[in-house]
């Protein structure tokens, strides 16, 4: 019986010559990694079991994203937990304020991760690394600290959902479009436990910053893992990066899907997420007017140079909405630096855009953007649900960074496709 | 065994509402318990007693990987959850931190507000002492039983290395 890539991926790490969807195996990690949230939990269950060393120092990563610039105290605290554990062990990947971006960006461009390989880590939106073929998830702290400890941890494997991509996508639209429109068709459970493989003549055309979008978001749909084939793209992509050898896993021909969703990305429209369910699709164009006080651009979902290049595009030259406040974060330092030399920032800033430091901040109601009751945001992040960007009665509209600079400018939901650009 | 009365929620209780993200930089779990549920259901940490029991819906956990989640459940006074099914994520992190969770459609569908219930969790059995159905849960592959004998995956793995864990 063939096996999907993702289930080769597993085999090949737990030295075995197959494994199959159900199979409980053990299996070798290559990356393990934690943020400024997760880390402490893991530091605390880590000392608490008595352990003295970590596997490997270089396959350790410790990205301190999420409150930092620290917001408060007890932020500062935890950052401070996992400042020492990794000075303590000489972890190589430690990133801190000023060089820190938001892990889920910053371990592809620092090529810490790459293609075949097996990688966890304590947040949900690890399976990003998935658009560069490997397998990639998300766990806990316990299993964070349990990889740190022997560098193996326990999987199911997962049975598969083919996901067929064809054509080509119109302009204005993005890889956001594709997962949420997705996870609208298939439901937030959709692919609980399960793997997404996106295959298809489509994959060509998506640009990596694209299919970091649409893998980072799979765990929306339930997913384990959303997993990218390997082409010219990922390995253009890589090649400078990252240094550990590439491994290319293909499904094979025989392999066994669950079951198969066809997308065509021809026609695929700007799509939204009402609150508060990322399930809750709509077109833009079915949405639009409906007024906001918020716009985010960034995240690990959108924070690259693509998303900013796009959101840059339409509000040259305009002015971001009276009422409205728009927040800009790059996801990393040098992504950062990549929009000020080609002129992004200058672009933000003249429309009155706040553009911030690398932080996952307002994405999960940390810091940097928390919304008062009755508040409505449009935001390129991942999650819409109660309560996610501030106050339990603020709502949040997930949306690529083409529709959200739309937005901004409109004052309300809107459509790139009405921009004068 | 665990005895108490059920906090009922409905499909997809994602890890934002069982504890925000604004309370993540909490430094214990008490603290994190006194804000466990509250975006869904303020009356939850003035009501819940030491072994009352939450019951979900289908994909309890969704969301972020925050082990806060279980961590704040448990610490709230909740002994176990019963879901019709549960987040990948949040059913890894309660099995590591030793925390009952039981998979069960039909004792999620019929459980609730109130009722009374039992739970054998080493048998799987759910009673409503309230309504006096039964219900069985789906049981847990065995290298997972290993891992809830030996109190999570932390305990399991430090007795493996002892070589005591393969029970």
């Amino acid at each position: 019986m063939g096996m999907t890539m993702t289930q080769k991926i597993l085999a090949a790490h737990a030295g075995l010559p197959s494994v199959k969807a159900g199979d409980l195996i053990e299996a070798r990690l290559d990356i393990v990694l934690g943020n400024d949230v997760t880390t402490p939990v893991a530091v605390d269950v880590f000392d608490k079991a008595g352990f003295t060393s970590v596997f490997d120092k270089d396959k350790i990563a410790i990205v301190l994203d999420h409150y930092t610039p620290c917001k408060d105290i007890k932020s500062a605290e935890l950052c401070a937990t996992a400042r020492s554990f990794a000075k303590r062990f000489d972890i190589t990947h430690f990133y801190d304020v000023g060089a820190v971006g938001i892990e889920h960006a910053l371990l592809p461009e620092k090529g810490i991760v790459g293609p075949g390989d097996l990688i966890i880590g304590a947040d949900s939106h690890t399976c990003t690394y998935g658009a560069l073929g490997a397998f990639s998830t998300g766990v806990g702290s316990t299993d964070m600290a349990a990889g740190m400890a022997t560098g193996e941890n326990w999987f199911k494997v997962p049975a598969a959902i083919k996901v067929v991509l064809k054509g080509k996508l119109q302009p204005f639209v993005s890889g956001k479009d594709v997962i949420l429109h997705l996870i609208g068709r298939i439901g937030v459970d959709g692919a609980l436990y399960k793997s997404l493989e996106f295959v298809g003549e489509g994959v060509k055309a998506l640009t990596m910053d694209d299919r970091f979008a649409i893998a980072n978001m799979a765990i929306e749909a339930g997913a384990k893992n959303g997993i990218f084939p390997v082409d010219e793209q990922t390995m253009a992509y890589v090649t400078g990066r990252f240094t550990r050898p590439v491994h290319v896993f293909e499904a094979d021909e025989d392999a066994v899907y669950e079951s198969e969703v066809v997308i065509d990305l021809d026609t695929l429209q700007p799509t939204v997420s009402l609150p508060h369910l990322p399930s809750n699709t709509k077109t833009v164009d079915e949405v639009k007017g409906l007024p906001i006080d918020q716009v985010v651009i960034g995240s690990c979902t959108n924070g690259r140079i693509g998303d900013l290049r796009a959101a840059a595009a339409i509000l040259k030259g305009k002015k971001v909405a009276k009422g409205v406040r728009c927040i800009v974060i790059p996801a990393t330092e040098a992504i950062y630096l990549q929009s000020i030399k080609e002129g992004l920032t200058e672009i933000f800033i003249e429309a009155g855009c706040a553009v911030s430091t690398p932080t996952c901040g307002p994405c999960l109601g940390g810091h940097m953007g928390c919304m008062a009751a009755g508040e409505r945001a449009v935001a390129t992040t991942n999650r819409n649900f109660v309560g996610r960007m501030g106050h339990v009665k603020s709502e949040v509209i997930l949306a690529s960074p083409a529709v959200a600079a739309a937005s901004a400018v409109c004052g309300a939901v809107a459509s790139p496709y009405d921009m004068e650009v | 065994m665990y005895q108490g009365k059920a906090f009922c929620y409905g499909d997809n209780v994602d890890t934002d509402v069982i504890i925000p993200a604004r309370y993540l930089n909490a430094p214990s779990a008490e603290e994190l318990a006194k804000h466990c549920m509250e975006d869904i259901d303020t009356e939850f940490v003035k009501e819940v007693t030491p072994g009352d029991i939450m019951v979900g819906g289908e994909n309890f956990g969704c969301g972020s990987s925050r082990e806060h989640a279980p961590i704040a459940i448990r610490a709230s006074g909740i002994s176990c959850v019963i879901a019709a099914s549960f987040a990948r994520i949040f059913y890894r992190n309660a099995i590591n931190i030793g925390f009952p969770i039981l998979e069960c459609a039909e004792a999620a569908k019929s459980i609730k507000k109130g009722d009374r219930v039992s739970v054998d969790a080493d048998k799987g059995v759910i009673k409503n002492l309230t309504t006096g159905e039964e219900f069985q849960a789906t049981p847990f592959p065995a290298f997972i039983n290993r891992i809830i004998e030996n109190g999570g995956l932390l305990p399991y793995l430090v007795a493996k290395q002892k070589g005591g864990a393969a029970k």
